[in-house]
C-alpha cells in the first residue's frame, strides 16, 4: 500500500459541490487554478464527476433542499475519500446560522478532514489548508 | 515455442504494454507540462502521470446501478490490449523488420478498437450523460476515420511498388528519403494530425467528454482501477499515433546512432504540434466537427491522394 498511498498523497483530484454557498467561495477556488497560484504544482486539479474525485470540496451552508444532494455525493463518492469544508458557512454555518433552511454546518452530515474558514478564504488560504491536508493523509 | 515465449515477452514488455505505457505517461506529463507553460503556469512535476495511476489502483471501483458489470469493466480493458498490440507491431517492423502482409490494415483496424471500447463501456455504464458522451464519441469514429485512411492509403500510393507492409513502406523511405519530402504527403500529413486530434479525443474535438456540460462524458462511471486502464490506454494512445504517423511519412524509428537522437526530435515535434493545437483552439461542436471531417478535411484528404496518383 506503499506506492497507492504515495500517489494518494501526490494526486488529489478534487471535486466541488456548492451547498448553497453565494458562489463567493466557488470564485476564490477557480482563483487557484489560475496562473499566479496554480495548484497543479502540487498535482491537484479539478474534475467533472465525482467518481473521480479524491477530495470532496464543500462551499455553503448546507440549505435543507440541498442536503439529500451532499450525503448522495458523499456515497458515491469512491473511498479513500477527503472532505474540506470551505468558509465561514461551510466550518460553521455563518451568518445563515439562525436562517428558517439552515441544516447545519457540513460536519453534522459527513466526516470533514480539514476546515477553511474565512468569507471568502484567499486563495493563498485555500493552498495552505489543502497541503496541510496532504501532510495529514 | 521459443518464439511464442519471445512474442508474448514483446507484447507484455518491450515493446509492449509495459514499455509503451511508461513511455506514454512521460508524454502526458510533456503535454500538461507544455500546456502548463502556454498558460503561464509552473505545470506540475514528472511524476505526476505516475502518481494519478498509482493513487487510481488504490481507489474502490464503483459499478453503478444498472449497469452490464462484464461490459462495463472489460471494454477499457480491450482497449488497452489494442494499443498495446499496435506498439508491438510499429516497434517490432521499426527495430527488426519483422511484419506480415497487411499489417497496415491491421493497425488502422487496432487504431479504432480503443474508441470502441470506450463507446461499449459508457453505453454498458447506464447514465444518461455517459450515452450522450458515447453517442458523440460513434458519431466522431464516423467523421474522421474517412479523411484518416484516405491520409494513411496517400502514403501507399506513393510507395513505388504499392504496398501494404509497414516494412515496405519503411524500405521505400530509406531508399528514396522520407515521404514528407512530397507535396501529397505534406498534406496527407496535416490531415493525419487533424485527425489524431479527434482520435486522442483533444480539444477542439473533444466533445464525448466534453468536461463542462457531460461531466466527463464517457469517463463519467468509470473510478478506481478501471479508470486508471481509461487514462493509461489515452497515455499509450499519446506514444503510439505519433510513432505511427514516424513509421507512415517521416523513415521510421532508428535505433542507432544519431538516430536516436533523430527519432526523439521528430516525436518531440509532433507531439508538440498535437499539444499545441489542443491549447490554442475551442471545442467545437458535434455537427460543426461532422461537417470539417467530412467536408473541408475530406476534399484535402482526396486533393492529397489525386496529387499522388499524379506522381508529385
Amino acid at each position: 500500500m506503499g506506492a497507492t498511498s504515495w500517489g494518494f498523497k501526490k494526486s488529489l483530484w478534487v471535486f466541488h459541490l456548492n451547498a448553497g454557498a453565494c458562489n463567493n467561495c466557488d470564485i476564490e477556488v477557480l482563483d487557484c487554478l489560475t496562473p499566479r497560484f496554480d495548484i497543479e504544482r502540487f498535482g491537484m486539479k479539478l474534475v467533472g464527476s465525482v467518481k473521480h474525485a479524491d477530495v470532496l470540496l464543500v462551499s455553503g451552508f448546507v440549505s435543507r433542499k440541498v442536503l439529500p444532494q451532499l450525503i448522495e455525493t458523499y456515497e458515491q463518492a469512491p473511498k479513500p475519500l477527503a472532505v474540506v469544508a470551505i468558509g465561514s458557512c461551510g466550518c460553521t454555518g455563518g451568518i445563515f446560522r439562525d436562517g428558517y433552511n439552515f441544516a447545519g454546518p457540513v460536519d453534522k452530515h459527513i466526516p470533514v478532514d480539514a476546515y477553511v474558514p474565512g468569507c471568502p478564504p484567499r486563495p493563498e488560504a485555500l493552498i495552505d489548508g489543502i497541503v496541510k491536508l496532504m501532510g495529514k493523509l | 515455442m521459443a518464439s511464442t515465449l519471445g512474442l508474448v515477452l514483446n507484447f507484455l514488455i518491450f515493446p509492449g504494454l509495459l514499455f509503451t505505457a511508461v513511455v506514454g505517461l512521460l508524454t502526458q506529463w510533456v503535454d500538461r507540462k507544455v500546456s502548463a507553460r502556454v498558460q503561464w503556469r509552473v505545470g506540475p512535476p514528472w511524476f505526476q502521470p505516475f502518481a494519478d495511476i498509482l493513487k487510481l489502483l488504490g481507489k474502490e471501483i464503483i459499478i453503478p446501478e444498472g449497469a452490464r458489470r462484464t461490459g462495463f469493466l472489460l471494454a477499457p480493458l480491450a482497449g488497452l490490449a489494442a494499443v498495446g498490440v499496435v506498439s508491438t507491431m510499429l516497434w517490432l517492423v521499426n527495430i527488426h523488420g519483422s511484419g506480415f502482409v497487411g499489417d497496415l490494415i491491421g493497425v488502422l483496424y487496432l487504431l479504432t478498437i480503443p474508441s470502441l471500447g470506450m463507446i461499449i463501456g459508457a453505453s454498458a455504464s447506464g447514465n444518461p450523460l455517459a450515452s450522450v458522451g458515447a453517442s458523440r464519441e460513434m458519431k466522431l469514429v464516423l467523421a474522421y476515420e474517412l479523411p484518416f485512411v484516405i491520409a494513411i492509403f496517400t502514403a501507399v500510393t506513393k510507395v513505388a511498388p504499392m504496398t501494404l507492409r509497414l516494412e515496405g513502406i519503411l524500405e521505400y523511405q530509406a531508399a528514396n528519403g522520407v515521404l514528407l519530402g512530397n507535396l501529397s504527403c505534406i498534406i496527407a500529413f496535416v490531415v493525419a494530425i487533424l485527425c489524431a486530434q479527434a482520435k486522442l479525443t483533444y480539444p477542439p474535438f473533444d466533445i464525448p467528454e466534453a468536461e463542462t456540460e457531460l461531466m466527463d462524458g464517457t469517463h463519467m462511471e468509470y473510478s478506481g482501477a478501471a479508470l486508471a486502464v481509461v487514462k493509461l490506454s489515452q497515455a499509450m494512445m499519446l506514444f503510439t499515433l505519433p510513432i505511427f504517423f514516424i513509421t507512415i511519412f517521416w523513415g521510421g524509428v532508428v535505433l542507432t546512432g544519431w538516430g536516436i537522437l533523430y527519432t526523439i526530435v521528430k516525436y518531440v515535434i509532433i507531439v508538440t504540434i498535437i499539444v499545441l493545437i489542443k491549447n490554442t483552439n475551442p471545442r467545437v461542436r458535434i455537427d460543426q466537427a461532422v461537417r470539417f471531417f467530412w467536408g473541408p478535411v475530406t476534399v484535402l484528404a482526396i486533393i492529397g491522394m489525386v496529387l499522388a496518383i499524379v506522381g508529385l
